[in-house]
């Protein structure tokens, strides 16, 4: 086949993607509207809660807890994630076609590195749902969060598949970037469950106030409980944080052979440092008395919009060295 | 979750704000204020403040990068150009506020550093605290009842957490009328403060290679043609940027021949004429007299030559002229570097011949690499592909004063014709010869050479930043990745001859493994219980 016939098939695949990740998009919504997420994370609270009165009480040798959840609660959130399953099958064969039609890795262009973002987020995403059954909660978000990258993607992005431009003709390329991409994705994991954390929190906070009431409160009844949103964005973001230090150090090594400069603030290396910086004083926060929680659940936020806007917005309203997008 | 014993863990959270007392004189002053300094809430500002402080240099032009850009920043904002400027904006990463929010939090950072590594070599012995007295509060908590005796759970609980290479603290045993007690306190994780301490420590490394490479380093750009040379002085840069503690010694004494310069460009595809390939064939010495070497430098690939670096920042195309004078005589004759205009390398310059007789001549120069079919009016001539396939000139002659003798410096690509008249215009291909009116003299664009603009640096710092930069992702992996816990065992035994084991479990921070951990060591236990099952 000819690549031209090998971009048209990732192109499809791409559509194919935002398709059933709308549909997702829906089934989560539903999920979000029955509520489960609360009583899901009630539910293993109780089981925590029983188990060590049990054990305190000093008898039982074996506890056996059976899930105390109605089947029918779980029928939108396993629609979601089976659509959103499909969804990263398909956007994974998309950078694959893409990488096959511009016969190299498809990360040239801003268009590739954000079609490459989306199917490593909706893959990890996928991937950790047996190990961490808290993501779940996340479903809504990730899939909303991939569905706005793939619009931006196919309507802003948008590039023939071509040659790469020589100064990022490099092993250093495939590094830096996957090591960056990967990172990304898990941060933005780790802020989406903050964003969570903040509806959940007030609602939590109100309720004991016994003061609950509106939009946001009526969304945060619904999310599971905050300290458990809370340990999956402190968990994610540190896994990130070293992945982000190494992408980081990569891009400098590189920049040192290609530019003769290990660091230059260029506008997307100043970002980059920003986005660390932001991160690192979320991991602070949550060793600092007075700012667990609420604060630092708002670093966490204002670093994913930090990491955006060194994606995005360097690349359309500043001029600097790399400009590779084109945009 | 008993916040109270986690904080005990934390050694981060044991500087709450000292009670305030009335008179603390001068040294408690300082005292209080070095606290406040060091304090973890400070560091969390100082962070703030470095990620804000850093934005505006992607914002505003910078004088490092982009000179010109700042210039004409400055030109085209007249009143809020000049406070940027004091604020220095225009140079956010070289200003005097911006240095004293990284100072700061170095030394934030070293007075809350170094304590931590005193401590941490103190404790390296030390062992475990005592059991708490009440296990059920721990996040993780087991009980059964078994048949064995204190002694015997006791040495199990040991040997297994020995070889899970826990640290202990030696047993205690109680033994009174009715009740026989023992305990086991162990903990593990060390690295986890090892790895943080070398991360933080790492970056105060790192500072001081950046400081250093930008103190004893240097870089410079110049214009090479094609068959020309460089040697590495001073004078024969273009542009050179040197540091502070600069000395001439410090410039490396090579030189090097650019032999051949090529730039390849995509020929066909969606992206016809975009760079796919500069290289760039030199013969070099390491110093006057030693060993010719040649070498081909690529984008990527720099020329390494005792730790100073030649790169390749970009190229154009040089026009060879040979320009004849009214009197026959040979005025001018070289190659005249020309500056890209587009993508295409539609590109200008001019040529000064202050030498011609009778006037002096200046020409006005635009070179299409690939001419095009028909000159726009509107636009001027505008090459159609980057690569020389059919090179052109398109001149315009001037005679008159070129005004050289005025003293005001000029710029090499721009003419200065108030006090020149125009002679007319014409463009030849290679070869061709433009036979000025009047008998002035005549012009032969020989040919199209290709010029590299060729940066060299020393960076004597750099190799400190990569180790430092390599020191602190280890420590921070280890931080991240390492949890550390505490694990209890103890066991009582009853007046009617049950033995209670409870296993319990505490880790720094939220930690989803600890469960299974402390699974382990209570299934290791002789007559353990079948560990706690969920079904979902
Ligand atoms: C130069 C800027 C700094 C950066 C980039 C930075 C980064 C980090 C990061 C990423 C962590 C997380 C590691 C972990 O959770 O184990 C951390 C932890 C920590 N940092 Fe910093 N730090 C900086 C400056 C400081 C300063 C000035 C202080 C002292 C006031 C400090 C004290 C600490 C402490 C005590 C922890 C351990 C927190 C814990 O136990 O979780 N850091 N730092």
């Amino acid at each position: 086949m000819s690549t031209q016939t090998w971009a048209y098939i990732s192109n499809g695949l791409v559509y194919s993607t935002i398709i059933v990740l709308a549909v997702a998009l829906v089934a989560f919504a539903a999920d979000l509207a029955v509520g489960t997420g609360r009583r899901r994370s009630d539910a293993a609270k109780q089981r925590r809660t029983s188990l060590a009165r049990q054990a305190s009480g000093g008898g039982a040798a074996v506890v056996t807890v059976v899930s105390e959840e109605a089947p029918a609660d779980q029928r939108w959130a396993r629609i979601g994630i089976s659509l959103t399953t499909l969804a990263a099958t398909l956007s994974v064969a998309a950078v694959i076609t893409r990488g096959i039609s511009a016969e190299r890795p498809p990360w040239g262009n801003m268009y590739e590195f954000t079609l490459t973002a989306v199917a490593t987020l909706l893959v990890i995403w996928v991937a950790m749902l047996p190990k961490r059954p808290e993501w779940r909660e996340l479903g809504l978000l990730v899939v909303l969060f991939n569905l706005l990258l793939l619009g931006v993607a196919v309507l802003v992005l948008y590039r023939e598949s071509a040659e790469l431009v020589p100064a990022l003709k490099s092993y250093w390329l495939w590094i830096h970037v996957s090591a960056a991409i990967i990172a990304s994705s898990v941060f933005t994991v780790g802020s989406l469950a903050s964003v969570l954390y903040l509806f959940s929190e007030r609602y939590e906070r109100r309720a004991i106030a016994g003061s609950t009431g509106g939009v946001r409160d009526a969304i945060g009844a619904r999310l599971p409980a905050s300290d458990q949103l809370d340990k999956v964005a402190y968990q994610t973001i540190a896994f990130a944080f070293p992945l982000w230090f190494f992408a980081v150090v990569a891009g400098a090594v590189w920049a040192e052979g290609a530019w003769g400069r290990y660091w230059g603030w260029d506008p997307k290396e100043t970002w980059a440092f920003v986005t660390l910086v932001i991160y690192a004083a979320y991991l602070h926060a949550r060793a600092t008395a007075g700012w667990r929680g609420r604060p630092a659940a708002i670093i966490a936020i204002v670093g994913l919009a930090a990491f955006l806007f060194g994606y995005f917005g360097v690349n359309i309203f500043f001029v600097g060295l790399h400009s590779y997008g084109g945009v | 979750m008993p916040a109270d014993a986690i904080n005990a863990l934390t050694d981060a959270d044991s500087e709450v704000a000292p009670p305030r007392q009335p008179s603390l004189g001068f040294v408690g002053g300082l005292r209080w204020m070095w606290r406040q300094l060091t304090s973890m809430r400070t560091a969390l500002i100082l962070l703030f403040l470095l990620a804000l402080g850093a934005v505006p240099g992607s914002v505003f032009p910078q004088r490092g990068a982009s000179p010109l850009r700042v210039g004409e920043y400055l030109q085209d904002h007249t009143t809020v150009g000049p406070w940027l400027d004091r604020l220095g904006l225009f140079d956010v990463y070289a200003a005097s506020w911006f240095a004293a929010i990284y100072l700061l939090l170095m030394v934030s950072l070293t007075g809350c550093i170094l304590p931590r590594c005193i401590q941490y070599a103190r404790n390296i012995r030390a062992v475990p605290p005592a059991t708490p007295r009440n296990l059920s509060r721990m996040p993780e908590h087991r009980a059964f009842e078994t048949d064995a005796t204190v002694a015997e759970v006791v040495d199990s609980a040991e040997a297994t957490l020995r070889s899970a290479r826990f640290r202990l603290r030696p047993r205690t045993l109680r033994d009174s009328a009715e009740n026989v007690d023992g305990s086991v306190a162990a903990e593990k994780g060390y690295l986890h403060e090892l790895g943080n301490l070398v991360f933080h420590v790492s970056l105060l490394v790192l500072l001081v290679g950046v400081a250093w490479g930008s103190w004893f380093g240097y870089h410079g750009t110049v214009v090479i043609v094609e068959g020309e040379g460089f040697a590495n002085t001073l004078t024969q840069y273009d542009d050179f940027v040197p540091g502070r503690g600069f000395s001439t010694s410090l410039l490396a004494p090579f030189s090097f021949t650019m032999d051949e310069f090529d730039a390849k460009f995509l020929e066909d595809g969606p992206n016809r004429g975009q760079p796919d390939q500069y290289t760039a064939d030199v013969t070099y010495s390491e110093n006057p007299g030693a060993d010719l070497q040649t070498e081909r430098i690529e984008v990527n690939k720099p020329l390494n030559i005792n730790g100073s670096k030649v790169f390749l920042l970009g190229h154009g195309y040089a026009p060879v002229f040979t320009v004849r004078d009214g009197n026959g005589d040979v005025a001018f004759s070289g190659a005249v570097p020309a500056l890209p205009q587009d993508p295409t390398f539609t590109s200008t310059t001019v040529v000064k011949v202050p030498d011609a007789q009778p006037e002096q001549l200046g020409f006005n120069v635009t070179v299409a690499p690939t001419a095009p079919k028909q000159v726009d009016p509107t636009t001027g001539p505008q090459s159609t592909f980057p690569e020389a396939n059919d090179p052109r000139v398109y001149l315009g002659a001037w005679a008159g004063d070129l005004g050289l003798d005025s003293g005001v410096p000029q710029n090499v690509y721009q003419l200065d014709s108030s006090a020149m008249e125009q002679l007319g215009r014409e463009d030849l291909a290679v070869g061709e010869t433009w036979e000025l009116p009047d008998g002035r003299g005549s012009i032969t664009f020989d040919g199209l050479a290709e010029f590299a603009n060729v940066q060299v640096t020393y960076d004597p710092g750099r190799w400190l930043v990569l180790l430092a930069a390599v020191a602190a992702m280890i420590g921070i992996s280890l931080s991240l990745l390492v949890r550390r816990r505490r694990v209890w065992v103890r066991a009582t035994r009853d007046g009617q001859g049950r033995t209670l084991v409870e296993v319990a479990g505490l880790a720094q921070t939220e930690w989803a493994a600890l469960a299974q951990e402390v699974d382990a060591v209570a299934a290791a236990l002789p007559c353990a219980p079948m560990v706690v099952e969920e079904q979902k």
